[in-house]
């Protein structure tokens, strides 16, 4: 077995436990840290169902960033809408039969990657160009972007300008999956692609890519504008 | 007190977004509580020697009790969305007074303590140890927030500066550097009951005062009990409300639509003051001990329904807080809410035909009105969400013929805050005051010129007092600012409802 592709297979493991144990741990504390107060932000919807489509709408269409910012909302929301069409579409290398929405969207995806970048590229542009965003930028956010980057230029030049062996890579990725491991491409392209995303998983629990799982946790998006209707008492300790 | 040195913000013809001046509030910096205030609520009197370390314990004690504070603090990705919603940045262009900015403040240190990522690599994620020069920081920025929960709005993830600014000034104080102004006013609330501290005989002797004022204006003995056991409302009012212009105008609206509507109230020595002081400083245990006067009044007077006058941050405490921190309050008349605003019972007084009103008795003005920000952010009237800005401008429309709103994103949600809430209503503030005002200033001045409105309605306490403060800086009159329930008052039709 060539040491190039044990060293990935170990790497893309590691990366892995850390991101599910870490996203894991992060969650647990959130949930189990009391929210003493309800401090919803109003206007806020009266009942639970109401608090599951406020959360619902933020996830979906950003709306409290639309209301605040339009050219940060129009960047933000085409960044991440582009990215769940790649990392759908990449789910075609995870699945044999392919998946049908990963195959669906197997046309777009491609495109979908050129306009995440568009959209990095914009919020980036910003942390320039806002002497207000500039300030409050430090470096850890000019290299998350650098890193989103690089994984998103270098999976599009790998669709345009210099394709792998996505054969010969669908085998690697299925080994990960059932412990039956094959030799991975050795395409620098490629390569550094894979690197980035273990980097990238590696991070996210101890980032601000916590915000995915926080937004759920935030009691001023999460609670029910409801405390004359139902007294809130949670177990505290002041 | 000698006018401070400081220009007051041209108003400009449309709403800017200034360009950031690093340094520009550095000098804001309110005066510190002395020892007494600060032992009175618990807090040691002066900085203790190993404030680092007892800092830190602290943040990580709130950190374990307070959801919001940990989430808020990890989930900033600095998109930005928030940096031109301050009313406090935007009347100064200090960069610190971003809400991200001011949050960051507290949130570098959490990292450098509290996230592997801030202990091995503090410089690459902008982590910092807590400083001499940091702590300083804090007691001067977060003392430039009014809490105002604007930011909260556009914020994508929800994050609240205000509960950022609470926690800081929380561990401020825990380590001796508390705040003077807000400090003492709890220990008076502790001592005497009232923000005031006005004794029992004297406010005995203001409301008694008050109904002979009326009687003579009027002809009709409209009371103004105090400590009245058996009585079916107990009001709980700022302190204002007892004693200067425009508050004390809005008491006697409340003392008008009682006496009209037939409701045997009372007033409370115990519980004479609405505000809770205990929110600004983010000390859950003094906002607690205020609170639970509220009870304590209650059942000692034997009061069926619990009514807040108008003051923004006291309706948040009461409507969000109280059943948590003093309830539950099962020993009330249950076919009302508790509490109840005092704009929700005229508003259903006038809804049922109850008040017989001449909106003409004020004609000579023409109103629009400042959604103050607590209410309008945190909390709610009636009983659909919203129903804290339909219901005020119910009753405005009820009792006046001319009444404009400001610029849309100006008002409900998106109101600014007057610039004086949060704590900072205090002369060693007057600068922050001022220019923290300029948004709201720009948004009434609009509508001056389009509408030739006269006069702003509020129903806070705070945004009163502030207003008129401020509204001489700007070119307009102190007495520009008005009760909601002056207005109210002026248009009831006293004597016997046909």
């Amino acid at each position: 077995m060539p040491i190039l592709t044990v060293a990935f297979a170990l790497a893309f493991y590691a990366a892995t436990a850390i991101l599910v144990a870490g996203l894991a741990y992060k969650i647990a504390q959130y949930a189990r840290t009391p929210a003493l107060l309800k401090i919803p932000t109003t206007p806020a919807p009266l009942t639970r169902a109401g608090v599951a489509a406020r959360i619902a709408r933020e996830v979906v269409l950003f709306e409290s960033l639309f209301k605040a910012a339009k050219w940060t909302w129009l960047f933000g929301w085409t960044f991440h809408a582009a990215l769940l069409v790649v990392l759908v579409g990449h789910l075609r290398y995870f699945t044999e039969p392919v998946w049908a929405p990963a195959g669906l969207v197997q046309g777009i995806a491609p495109y979908a990657g050129l306009a995440m970048i568009a959209g990095l590229a914009g919020l980036w542009a910003r942390r320039f160009l806002v002497d207000r965003v500039r300030y409050i930028s430090a470096p850890s956010d000019h290299l998350m972007l650098a890193l989103l980057v690089a994984i998103g230029g270098s999976g599009v030049a790998m669709r345009f300008a210099a394709p792998t062996d996505v054969v010969a890579l669908k085998a690697f990725v299925l080994g990960l999956l059932y412990f039956d491991w094959q030799p991975i491409p050795s395409d620098a392209v490629l390569l550094l692609h894979l690197g980035l995303v273990v980097a990238l998983m590696a991070v996210f629990p101890f980032s601000k890519l916590l915000h995915a799982p926080g937004l759920f946790f935030s009691p001023t998006r999460n609670q029910a504008d409801d405390p004359r209707e139902r007294r809130h008492v949670v177990a505290r300790t002041p | 007190m000698a006018k401070a040195a400081f220009d007051t913000p041209r108003i400009p013809d449309f709403p800017e977004i200034p360009v950031v001046v690093e340094g520009a509030m550095g000098h804001s910096r309110p005066f510190a509580a002395a020892p007494e205030h600060q032992e009175a609520l618990g807090f040691p009197g002066r900085l203790v020697e190993d404030w680092h370390d007892r800092a830190i314990a602290r943040m990580g004690e709130l950190l374990g009790r307070s959801r919001g504070l940990r989430v808020f603090l990890d989930s900033c990705v600095k998109c930005g969305a928030c940096t031109d919603k301050c009313h406090y940045f935007l009347g100064t262009g200090d960069p610190k007074n971003m809400p991200v900015a001011r949050q960051d403040l507290l949130r570098k240190v959490y990292r450098r303590h509290f996230t592997l990522a801030g202990k091995l690599f503090p410089k690459l994620v902008g982590a910092a140890d807590l400083t001499e020069e940091v702590l300083e920081d804090w007691y001067r920025y977060f003392h430039q927030c009014s809490q105002c929960r604007r930011c909260s709005v556009f914020c994508p993830y929800g994050i609240d500066t205000a509960e950022v600014s609470m926690a800081g000034r929380e561990i401020l104080a825990s380590v001796g550097l508390g705040q003077k102004y807000s400090n003492e006013i709890i220990g008076k609330v502790h001592k005497i009951g009232n923000n005031l501290g006005l004794p029992q005989p004297a406010l005995a002797d203001t409301l008694e005062g008050l109904g002979e004022d009326v009687e003579e204006e009027t002809g009709v003995p409209v009371r103004f009990p105090l400590d009245e056991e058996g009585a079916e409302v107990l009001l709980v009012t700022p302190s204002a409300d007892f004693f200067a212009e425009p508050h004390v105008d809005g008491l006697i609206g409340y003392a008008k639509v009682f006496h009209q509507a037939g409701i045997r109230w009372t007033l409370s020595t115990r519980a004479s003051e609405a505000a809770n002081f205990g929110l600004f400083i983010g000390s859950y245990e003094n906002m607690r001990k205020v609170a639970l006067r509220v009870r304590e009044a209650a059942l000692e007077l034997g009061v069926k329904r619990l009514v807040f006058g108008e003051c923004g941050h006291a309706w948040r405490v009461a409507y969000s807080f109280l059943d948590t921190l003093a309830g539950p309050f099962d020993f009330l008349d249950p076919r009302y809410p508790v509490p109840q605003h005092v704009v929700e019972v005229t508003h259903d007084l006038i809804r049922r035909g109850a008040l017989t009103l001449d909106r003409s008795a004020n004609d000579e003005r023409r109103v629009t009105f400042h959604d103050s920000c607590n209410v309008a952010r945190a909390s709610r009237m009636g009983d659909v969400p919203g129903g804290q800005f339909t219901l005020p401008r119910d009753v405005l429309r009820a009792v006046c013929n001319h009444f404009f709103d400001m610029a849309p994103d100006t008002i409900g949600e998106g109101t600014f805050c007057c610039g004086g809430g949060g704590g900072l209503l205090t002369d060693d503030l007057v600068e922050l005051r001022v220019k923290g005002a300029l948004p709201r200033m720009q948004a009434f001045r609009e509508v001056v010129e389009r509408h030739r409105v006269t006069h702003i309605a509020a129903i806070c306490a705070i945004c009163k007092s502030q207003f008129a403060k401020v509204l001489p800086y700007y070119g307009f009159e102190m007495d520009q600012i008005l009760s909601v329930h002056q207005l109210v008052g002026d248009a009831i039709v006293l004597g016997r409802n046909d």
